[in-house]
């Protein structure tokens, strides 16, 4: 009935009141509710996520209404934990909340695009010639590549269909190896365990080209190299379930409840179970709120307040008093009781390389590997021993690889931590200072007030030890440990501290001056953490994150924090250790995923490139280096060993084998296979030797030789110029060719030192991409940069595997609607260009062998190459060995016209080579038989034979999940045995519960399924702990993947010590040097200020994708935004909202200030990839369309991240590398004068420049 | 005694991280139309803040809420009725659209079919207001996130009253925390008594406050009159609409979606049984101080074999008596003491209430400790102060949020003890008068939080009162509204589509 009669009486209405008439009963007509009911009702529920750069691996409920998707909210069907932990649900964030505004949004990227100017090129081409002619036309002429070039990122897209790009795109990549090599095609996509299948669908095929994929991980500066050196992994950490077993915790640079969303309840949550909790952030940031004890750094100073902390710890609880606990976990776990030489330099001691068995007449009883296998003393004995469990028990030999407290030899030990009681002398040993004060944003605390000094002598008990080759001083990594940290242990000397108020490194009192926190918190912090872990055996916990993670010494800030979790037994204990949150993931099925997507069934190994190194010298950014490489070396390196610039050092790691390269040689490896059969040789052989006699140069030796360059640049599920390329105005001028803001100049122009290693070009190539493609749902930066943009399916339209490292479930993405418009899936697109390629191949490539180099892998036999110090063969020094001295070199067959074929099928290699990883290796016949009976077969056309089949993105998912141990409880069976196989111990039991299970596809769109324990991952999959990183060292005696096969607290590389972090210290900022030519002399008007540039996660995105949404940036100030303080803003005469330019020798950004008191005086925040897609006006400095957060941004390379084949110090693709660290960096910011918008007439929005103040 | 039921809301302050998933879910769900572009029913804001809209608790500016007249009786701050009809045409009391913010959207196909241009395309802000291009976006929902502005401005928050503000301007002594909020669902709401067409009503059967969308006539007294400032004005259909509590999922028992999707697991719901007969009573106590207590005082133990025997002969159903009585909502705010209502001087009785939030603690570690160390600290050095948090949810009176605070210090000092010294400290529990199993029962319902701790919610009882044999068969098959046989209104509910966006389309595209 309608409402008519109640209209007529509005102010009569039937009813009953009480209460005085503030009660009231009415019996009116209701019916109208139903109209939100109908809002809310629709037609079905599909669990999905959000498939890229997001750790989050929320499982959701995608709403579909009337054939549309309407909305999502969270799923809240997780298994559930202990009767005594929270649950998981509801995981989720805003963020994702909002996805679903992307799929009908003007925003959506809906059919393919290219750029007018390349279409018209195309299309006059191939009226005459068949594609790969036609692209060989428009890429061999410099006048039409440069008027591509030239065009890129300034619109005039134009709709295309899917049969023209991908003939275009084959075309240009067949073209490509052809000509250059395969090599020069490359691929970006980040973070496979978000969205697997999508990530290997590129990579698949990539690898099937010979292609180059790219890391990320180590590009992202999310990997902590720290990490692999102290534990030989990349990174492992405890699900956040895990914090909830924490009694104390200390949140330090990480920003939990904003850039951990889904996981902040249960930080939040157990505060209730008692568990104290400080905080560790310069900004007064979501996490601060949550502290009992907030404390406020300087940015970037965190390494002297660990270091601080670390002092009264070993003061309190292992010197005044020795916890019998802490002691017994770190002479088992650490590399403590390890003896390092002590060579005599300049008539003091310095900390060497650790003692080998190799060092002992008759090699120490050892004969195999004895140079890895390092020495410490046994207490009960009195005796030198050779403990268990090194690296050299894991190659050449079985049994022996484990952490049991007995030496080879089966005598039980217990190794001697401190050599005071039995010490031959006390001896003054030497530590690098770095504490002085060079950088001058950055207060120092100078040595005993003098800022030259840069030495510290601290005596140490030490021993002597006859050796053949003569006696040799020695002492143990917890004396030097001790000497370090500048305790006073009544053995004399100068700069040791006897109190926590002198002013000696790293006294609680000294950290004072650099950090700015008084030294009572730093002291009563670190005696509650202590003894807190003392009580509850190593319940206490770091979580770490980008706030420390992104600084150019991240490395000492981190094991500055890492050693306060070994000194109290923290590691492997649940509710304890290590727990770095920054962008790292766990694609928990990764060895069933590897296979797939590096195509390991047709091919090994893959072409895999450290994207650090990659850009830094195809953006030419290394042109621009300012940091000097003795800037950054130790007072106590031998200099004249280690000249050169930053690149040089890259090139010399890549030569040995530390590091990959790509492009690899200057000639296309296609090529120099037949030039090695005609000269009759092995290729290895012919490319070594013409490596050595100089006919043939690595391609890393003259990036800026057109022979050189990539060429072709596959972009996906990524955002490589919007968010992650550090260096924007570089990669646009350099590698992309655009119009660009780079301020600065060469070192060229400037005159200073040019690097030795690498051919020098006065004039750099601007532009070397022939073709760059970027398949996406949206409109980002890198489409806006791209010749072809391809319009991918969203996360609600595709099926896909989901897992992350903060939950222990594997759970799916699935298609909620088909893909909408002409956009497709990443699988089909990919599959496409598959399709295309082996049409367009014959004529130009068949079957064809391809050489392929590889570093020193760890986890491989590679990984012991030069145990005692580093000779380079280009200089004689040490013949040219392939796989030891030099890259591996490996003949790969491709077939180009059959590449659909292998894109589509299970080759044969699983069977033949089996499956494995971080050194296990198993076999798995039975699983490539159980996909051909689940996904059925295909013929393969050559050989007839049936293989499985991987057409759709499920039968892709099936791969993974059969072949991994994870979701294969068989298999799991299988990789533990392998494991024991190893350390000669039975780890069955870990696994035997869950044999028979077998998660498939289905099972995980019906419900999150948690996964299998495997010996993949160093914690358990188990009903009574949480998964702990670590766990399984400490639980099984498994030893970690280092040189001492203990956690390795002293780095004894030559090149770590060289650069002064054998040991953790404290290391300022350094100095980027790039406000030259900004500060003070561009001048609109307004006042400067300097800051400090700091780039957290957004709180209103996931990197780059959810900035353009509109719901974010409804509740983010609708565009770009920095944050400075009260302080600084007042400085400046900077409002609330005015338009701001941020601006240094790397380019210019324009944004809006946010003025608040969150911030510390003398830096800024602006959240990183917000991009210039959306309301930026024009640059004052640049002249152009103001710029993104990484337009003021350099990357900076460190020569400690480019050793390799030395233990953990080896490479392994997104594990160990050069990192793109960018916290250092200063800015000026001023208020603009004038805000133009830069568009052409008759354009919507056209207004004319305005003076900023309006 | 007139025994209703409520189902009502807690939301723990201390448990916040401020991530704004509600607001996005509820938004997505009931605001992203034509007409609301600028309503969140549900929004987060940092305190300190003036808030969304602008300075909304300030109710000497805006007059929501209830007056107590000199004799005692209550009266919305807008005028009695026939005030409101006075000048029903020219409501002097409403925010503008600016103190909302001016929803915006952006020109995005600009990036797509921009043609080559001097340098890169950008999308630029369109008013969805007037379709035209904005110069610079000047405030919106979430303006002040995490301390976002001068302390200056965002000092003017209202909470400040009787503090000595300055201080807290300085960088060290910086607090903040968030606010999500809602319709308060109130049992004295002032929205009703505003409203001259008397299309608001309160359900009788759940407490749920809704705004007739058939009979309002878009007079917006009710946005004056609410002091949360929790209904809008729909410019396209020219209704008020405000946050409805999720009722159909409530009917099925399932929480709002602002609490299901609340990852911060901060949000609870359950029934409160209530004597209605008192509401006025409580609502004009003199003292705003003893209004949160007078409150508390009308809510009825669902456990008392009087209330128990009343409500079953005014027909509660059975089993919204036994939500009644495993309610957290009752746990929380009656038997633990550690919630509290939002403004309560306001006189309107919300029924949404806050757990305070705890902050660092000042000064403890110049002392040697972190936090607490077996001995409850002092909750006057918190950061966040004291008077502030009581002029947020007691009209001032700090002793209730103190004794708040020392309770959920005595849950951690016990649990700490349990399960890090093996100790059961039942003397800690003693000094907050509480005893050591409601300690445990605070702990599983505050931080194991399962999802059925979080939520009592029983389903409706729609059988009582409507054919539902009919409506069982009937459901979807029927035209109009639905599984009703009710509305045949040929004006869409929410509005017709609007020409703005069709017109920006079209801008865009060109």
């Amino acid at each position: 009935m309608s409402h008519f009669l109640d209209k007529l009486t509005y102010f009569r209405r039937p009813r009953t009141e009480f209460s005085d008439g503030h009660g009231v009963t009415t019996h009116e007509n209701r019916d109208w509710e139903e109209a939100y009911r109908k809002r809310w009702q629709h037609d079905k529920v599909v669990r999905s996520t959000h498939g890229v750069n997001c750790t989050g691996s929320c499982s959701w409920k995608i709403y579909v209404k009337g054939g549309l998707v309407t909305w999502e909210t969270q799923q809240t069907d997780y298994p559930r934990t202990r009767p005594d932990l929270p649950n998981h649900e509801p995981r989720g964030c805003s963020r994702g909340a909002s996805y679903s505004w992307y799929l009908y949004s003007a925003a959506r990227v809906k059919y393919p695009l290219v750029r007018k100017r390349l279409i018209r090129h195309w299309q006059e081409a191939r009226e005459t010639m068949e594609p790969v002619a036609a692209w060989a036309s428009i890429a061999g002429d410099p006048e039409k590549m440069r008027e591509i070039r030239k065009v890129r990122g300034r619109g005039g897209f134009v709709r295309a269909d899917w049969e023209t790009v991908n003939e275009i795109i084959a075309a240009a990549n067949i073209h490509t190896a052809k000509t250059h090599g395969p090599d020069r095609i490359a691929g970006f996509s980040p973070i496979p365990a978000m969205s697997m299948v999508s990530y290997a669908a590129g990579t698949r095929y990539l690898s099937l080209m010979g292609g180059t994929c790219l890391s990320f991980y180590d590009w992202y500066c999310d990997l902590p190299p720290s990490s692999p050196q102290t534990w030989g992994e990349q990174t492992d950490v405890p699900e956040s379930a895990d914090w909830y077993n924490s009694t104390f915790l200390v949140i330090w640079g990480s920003n939990v409840p904003q850039t951990r969303t889904p996981d902040a309840h249960f930080y939040t949550e157990v505060r209730y179970r008692g568990t104290k909790s400080a905080v560790i952030s310069p900004d007064y940031s979501e996490a601060s709120k949550f502290a009992d004890l907030w404390l406020s750094p300087k940015q970037g100073t965190d390494a002297a307040l660990a270091m601080a902390m670390g002092h009264v710890i070993l003061r309190e609880f292992h010197l005044d008093r020795e916890v019998s606990y802490f002691r017994e976990y770190c002479r088992k776990y650490s590399d403590m009781p390890f003896l390092v030489r002590l060579n005599e330099q300049g008539g003091r001691l310095v900390p060497d390389r650790f003692l080998r068995a190799s060092d002992l007449a008759d090699q120490g009883g050892e004969p195999n590997n004895a140079e890895w296998k390092p020495l410490a003393f046994d207490g009960k004995t009195g005796k030198l021993v050779v403990p268990r469990g090194s690296i050299g028990f894991r190659w050449g030999e079985k049994g022996k690889w484990n952490l049991e407290e007995r030496t080879s030899a089966e005598e039980d030990t217990e190794l001697t931590l401190s050599l005071a009681d039995s010490r031959d002398e006390v001896k003054p040993v030497a530590f690098p200072y770095f504490g002085g004060g060079e950088n001058p944003h950055f207060e120092g605390n100078p040595l005993n007030g003098n800022p030259g000094a840069d030495v510290l002598e601290r005596n140490l008990p030490v021993r002597r030890i006859d050796t053949p080759d003569g006696p040799v001083w020695v002492a143990s990594v917890f004396d030097l440990l001790c000497g370090n940290y500048g305790l006073d242990r009544g053995l004399g000397g100068e700069s040791v501290a006897t109190s926590y108020d002198d002013n000696v490194p790293y006294t609680p009192a000294w950290q004072e001056q650099i950090t700015g926190v008084p030294r009572q918190s730093v002291i009563a912090l670190a005696r509650e953490f202590a003894r807190n872990a003392e009580e509850t055996h190593g319940k206490s916990m770091v979580i770490l994150g980008a706030g420390l993670n992104h600084w150019y010494h991240t490395d000492m800030i981190y094991r500055g924090i890492i050693n306060l979790l070994v000194m109290c037994g923290c590691v492997g204990q649940s509710g304890g250790g290590w727990s770095h949150y920054v962008g790292q993931e766990k694609l928990r099925p990764q060895t069933g995923w590897l296979p797939l997507a590096f195509a390991l069934d047709w091919g090994r190994p893959p072409r895999q490139m450290n994207s650090t190194s990659y850009w830094y010298a195809h953006t030419d950014q290394w042109r621009y280096e300012k940091l000097a490489v003795d800037e950054v070396l130790s007072p106590l390196a031998e200099r004249s060993k280690f000249s050169g610039s930053l690149i040089d050092f890259n090139v010399r790691a890549e030569r040995m084998g530390w590091l990959p390269s790509s492009p690899q040689l200057e000639e296309n490896p296609l090529e120099l296979t037949r030039k090695a059969k005609e000269a009759g040789k092995a290729p290895a052989d012919y490319v070594a030797g013409r490596l050595k006699d100089g006919t043939l140069r690595m391609s890393c030796e003259d990036p800026d030789d057109p022979r050189n360059h990539p060429r072709n640049l596959f972009v996906w599920r990524s955002n490589l110029l919007g968010a992650s390329g550090k260096g924007h105005e570089y990669f646009l001028k350099h590698l992309v060719g655009a119009d660009h803001g780079v301020q600065g100049k060469e070192l060229g122009a400037e005159g200073e030192l040019k690097p030795e290693e690498v051919a020098w070009h006065d004039a750099a190539p601007e532009g070397k991409l022939d073709l760059l493609v970027t398949i996406d749902f949206r409109m980002s930066t890198s489409c806006m940069y791209s010749d072809i943009v391809l319009p991918t399916a969203t996360w609600y339209e595709k099926n896909d595997l989901n897992t992350s490292d903060m939950h222990p479930f594997i759970h799916p993405l699935s298609a909620a609607v088909d893909p909408v418009w002409q956009t497709r899936t990443d699988w089909n697109i990919f599959k496409g260009l598959a399709r295309k390629v082996s049409e367009l191949s014959p004529g130009h490539l068949g079957e064809e062998e391809d050489l392929v180099l590889t570093p020193l892998m760890h986890d491989s036999p590679g990984e012991l190459a030069q145990a005692l110090d580093v000779k380079d063969w280009k200089k004689g020094e040490i013949e040219a060995v392939p796989g030891k001295t030099m890259p591996a070199m490996t003949t790969v067959t491709r077939d180009y016209p059959n590449l659909y074929h292998r894109f589509t099928s299970l080759g044969p290699l699983m069977e033949q080579l089996g499956n494995g990883g971080k050194g296990m290796a198993w076999k798995t016949e039975e699983e490539v038989e159980f996909l051909k009976q689940l996904n059925g077969t295909v013929r393969d056309p050559e050989t007839g034979e049936e293989r499985a089949r991987i057409d759709s993105d499920i039968d892709a998912c099936e791969v993974i999940l059969s072949l991994a141990p994870e979701t294969n409880g068989h298999v799991a069976v299988k990789a533990w045995e392998s494991l024991s196989g190893a350390t000669g111990r039975d780890h069955g039991h870990l696994a035997l519960p869950r044999e028979d299970d077998k998660i498939r596809y289905r099972d995980v769109q019906a419900q999150p399924r948690k996964i299998i324990s495997s010996p993949i991952w160093s914690g358990l999959e188990s009903e009574k702990v949480s998964y702990n990183a670590c766990y399984t060292n400490v639980h099984e005696q498994i030893p970690w993947r280092t040189l001492t096969g203990r956690q390795q607290l002293y780095q004894d590389h030559p090149w770590m010590r060289a650069f002064g972090e054998a040991l953790a210290v404290y290391r300022p900022p350094i100095d980027t040097r790039t406000l030259k030519g900004s500060h003070g002399v561009r001048e609109n008007g307004n006042k400067e200020v300097v800051l400090n540039f700091i780039t957290p996660h957004q709180k209103w995105g996931i990197h780059s994708t959810y900035t353009d949404n509109l719901l974010m940036l409804t509740l983010s100030r609708g565009g770009p935004i920095v944050w400075i303080s009260e302080v600084d803003a007042a400085k400046a005469d900077i409002e609330d909202n005015d338009w701001i330019e941020l601006f240094n020798a790397n380019g210019a950004l324009t944004a809006r200030a946010v003025v608040s008191q969150r911030v510390k005086e003398g830096m800024c925040l602006m959240y990183h990839a917000q991009e210039k897609i959306v309301n930026v006006p024009g640059s004052e400095i640049t002249g152009l369309r103001g710029g993104i957060h990484n337009s003021v941004t350099r990357i900076v390379t460190k020569p400690t991240h480019m050793i390799g084949g030395y233990a953990q110090l080896s490479y392994g693709f997104n594990y160990y590398g050069t990192i793109g660290s960018n916290r250092d960096e200063f800015i000026v910011c001023r208020k603009m004068k004038t805000v133009d918008w830069m568009e052409a007439e008759g354009l919507p929005g056209r207004t004319t420049a305005t003076p900023a103040a309006e | 005694m007139k025994v209703r039921a409520q189902v009502s809301m807690v939301l723990n302050l201390d448990k916040c991280i401020g991530c704004h998933t509600c607001s996005v879910t509820c938004k997505n769900v009931w605001t992203n139309r034509e007409g609301m572009e600028y309503v969140w029913f549900n929004n987060v804001e940092t305190k300190p803040g003036v808030g969304y809209p602008k300075d909304w608790e300030n109710q000497d500016r805006w007059k929501g809420g209830w007056h107590r007249k000199k004799n005692g009786k209550l009266e919305p701050r807008i005028g009695g009725r026939f005030r409101v009809l006075a000048k029903i045409f020219a409501n002097p009391d409403l925010p503008e659209i600016d103190d909302y913010y001016e929803p915006f959207t952006f020109t995005y196909e600009h990036l797509q079919t921009a043609p080559e241009s001097p340098t890169m395309p950008t999308a630029r802000p369109v008013s969805l207001i007037s379709g035209e291009i904005m110069e610079k976006i000047n405030w919106g929902p979430n303006w002040e996130e995490i301390l976002g502005g001068e302390f200056s401005k965002r000092s003017q928050d209202y909470n400040f009253r009787d503090i000595e503000k300055e201080i807290y301007g300085q960088f060290e002594q910086t607090f903040m925390f968030y606010l999500p909020r809602l319709c308060e669902h109130c049992l004295n709401p002032t929205c009703v008594a505003s409203c001259p067409s008397g299309s608001i009503y309160k359900r009788e059967e759940d407490g749920i406050v809704l705004v007739d969308q058939e009979k309002c006539r878009g007079w917006r007294m009710c946005v004056s009159g609410c002091p949360y400032k929790k209904i809008y004005y729909n410019w396209q259909s020219g209704k008020a609409e405000k946050c409805t509590f999720c009722y159909p999922r409530i009917e099925a028992g399932q929480p709002t979606v602002c609490s299901e999707t609340c990852v911060g697991r901060i949000r609870y719901l359950g029934v409160i049984l209530y004597d209605a007969d008192r509401i006025e009573e409580a609502a004009s106590t003199p003292d705003e101080k003893d209004l949160y207590e007078a409150q508390l005082d009308i809510f009825l133990d669902p456990h008392d074999p009087e209330v128990i025997r009343e409500a079953r002969e005014q027909g509660i159903p059975e089993a919204w008596l036994e939500a009644a009585q495993n309610s957290p909502v009752y746990k929380m705010a009656i038997e633990w003491k550690v919630a509290f209502p939002l403004h309560p001087e306001y006189r309107t009785l919300p029924m949404v209430w806050y757990v305070p939030p705890l902050s660092p603690i000042q000064g403890a570690a110049e002392e040697g400790h972190i936090g607490f160390d077996g001995e409850i600290p002092d909750a006057r050095n918190l950061r966040i102060p004291m008077q502030y948090l009581a002029n947020l949810l007691t009209a001032g009176d700090e002793e209730p949020v103190l004794s708040a605070i020392r309770r959920m210090f005595a849950m951690r000092i016990f649990m700490r003890d349990k399960h890090v010294h093996g100790r059961l400290n039942n003397h800690i529990a003693g000094e907050v008068d509480l005893l050591p199993e409601q300690i445990e029962e605070m702990y599983k319902v505050m931080a194991l939080a399962a999802y059925e701790d979080r939520y009592v919610i029983p389903t409706s009882h729609r059988e009582e009162a409507e054919d539902t044999y009919g409506l069982q068969g009937g459901c979807g098959f029927s035209f109009g509204n639905g599984c009703s046989e009710g509305d045949s209104s040929e004006v869409r509910l929410f509005g017709k589509p609007n020409s703005i966006r069709g017109a920006l389309k079209k801008a865009s595209m060109s």
